[in-house]
């Protein structure tokens, strides 16, 4: 039986994979890397790529990660996902936006219409509520 | 007969509120669930990369970085959470409070305070009450991602390296169980150097690139992962305070009706009582 090791690829949202594996190999920063049990203690940045993983028993599977951190500890090997495609730019532009909308909201005086808001409400438990009592139409006949 | 046909139709009234308020509870009740199955699925990745910041910082003890190094403090940045909609009892206004407190305790030791909002309600409560805002983000529904709170972040964590501001705090509603949530201020910057002696390993990594770099790319998604997880975290809060809310406003209904339907009893009783005795009356008079 092949030796393994424990992998975990979780991103900010989820736990995406976590279980023993014979070998994990993904597309690192400064080239691809094939991580084997009883590799060295290491970390580097991941580019946007798949991950490949080799689960005990030899079955393979691939999970695509933009971009990330892999972690390799004496007995454990981890995968930190982005979820998000990145891009300096691309986070500086969502920056900027931030603080538009900070300008945009702050300067908009009219009074906030929360009647809107609450009709809006309104409407939608309305619309919950007839698709519940659709619902139990459907279960009584 | 006087009245009783008011009485009846506010009953009616009374009783379509108080369906949509139960549907709205039904449905605040899924969502919580859901909102607290996506929170247990944030953690580990905070947690993990919580580790690998611990352990790079103890075995880098020559290289500070600008977020892990205290700073004599003149200005305070605050991310706040709140819900985008109301509806959900004192939780909002309970948060607020507390970024109002800090406010003061800050004030008091002379730092004012610049905010991140994040959820439309707090928009509308800091514009009227007043209050530095330099970044919003609104509309996160029901499933936030990281991606669309990568730009509040940012403007803080810039703010940070522009020296704008020297400490940086997030505030939201801490899940404790479905009756219970409280509004919590946590530190985010400068993180809070650990001397736990878990963490002093033999053993260290090999970098690929630096350290440095490792490090700088790490702690971002270090601050945007506990963002994310106060998101997460006051969505389920969020869920849980409508469901109360919501249920007591049945309740609240149903008692409502039961007094109605006694009142209208009565005017009914009373109208055919008078009849009666009017017949009574016009008989003995004949």
């Amino acid at each position: 039986m092949a030796m393994t090791v424990h992998c975990d690829i979780v991103s900010a949202e989820k736990a995406i994979f976590s279980g023993l594996v014979e070998l994990v190999v993904a597309h690192g920063k400064l080239g691809d890397l094939g991580v084997a049990p009883g590799h060295a203690p290491l970390l580097t940045q991941l580019n946007p790529g798949p991950v490949r993983v080799i689960r005990q028993g030899g079955q393979e599977e691939v999970y695509y990660v933009s971009g990330g951190m892999l972690e390799v500890q004496p007995s454990l090997v981890t995968v930190l996902a982005d979820t998000a495609l990145r891009a300096d730019d691309m986070d500086e532009a969502a920056a900027q936006q931030a603080a538009e909308d900070a300008r945009r909201h702050l300067n908009n005086q009219s009074a906030e219409i929360n009647y809107s808001s609450a009709a809006v409400q309104l409407a939608e438990a309305m619309a919950q509520l007839r698709t519940i009592q659709a619902l139990r139409k459907k279960m009584g006949k | 007969m006087a009245g009783a046909k008011e009485i009846r139709s506010k009953i009616a009234s009374v009783k379509n509120t108080q369906k949509i308020t139960s549907a709205m509870q039904l449905v605040a009740a899924s969502k919580m669930r859901k909102a607290q199955d996506r929170m247990a699925a944030s953690k580990p990745y905070a947690e993990k990369i919580r580790e690998v910041v611990r352990h790079l910082a103890n075995s880098n003890p020559e290289y500070r970085h600008a977020y892990m190094v205290n700073r004599d403090v003149k200005r305070v940045g605050v991310v706040v959470i709140s819900t985008d909609r109301g509806l959900c009892g004192g939780l909002n206004i309970n948060l607020f409070k507390q970024v109002i407190n800090l406010s003061k305790e800050w004030k008091a030791q002379g730092a004012e305070l610049e905010m991140a909002l994040i959820g439309s309600k707090a928009v509308s409560f800091f514009k009227s009450v007043g209050g530095k805002v330099v970044a919003t983000r609104t509309g996160l529904g029901d499933y936030p991602s990281v991606e669309d709170l990568i730009g509040s972040v940012k403007v803080m964590l810039n703010a940070f390296d522009e020296g704008r501001i020297d400490r940086l705090y997030i505030v939201y509603n801490e899940f404790v169980n479905t009756m219970t949530q409280k509004p919590v201020a946590r530190q985010l910057l400068p993180l809070e150097a650990s001397d736990d002696p878990a963490y002093k390993h033999r053993w260290d990594y090999i970098y690929e690139p630096e350290a440095k770099e490792i490090l700088d790319f790490l702690l971002v998604r270090f601050i945007e992962s506990q963002v994310y997880q106060g998101v997460v975290e006051n969505n389920a809060c969020e869920q849980a305070a409508r469901m109360v809310a919501m249920k007591s406003a049945t309740d609240n209904a149903g008692n409502l009706i039961k007094e109605l339907q006694l009142i209208y009893n009565k005017a009914r009783q009373a109208a055919i009582t008078q009849e009666i005795s009017e017949i009574v009356g016009g008989a003995a008079a004949v």
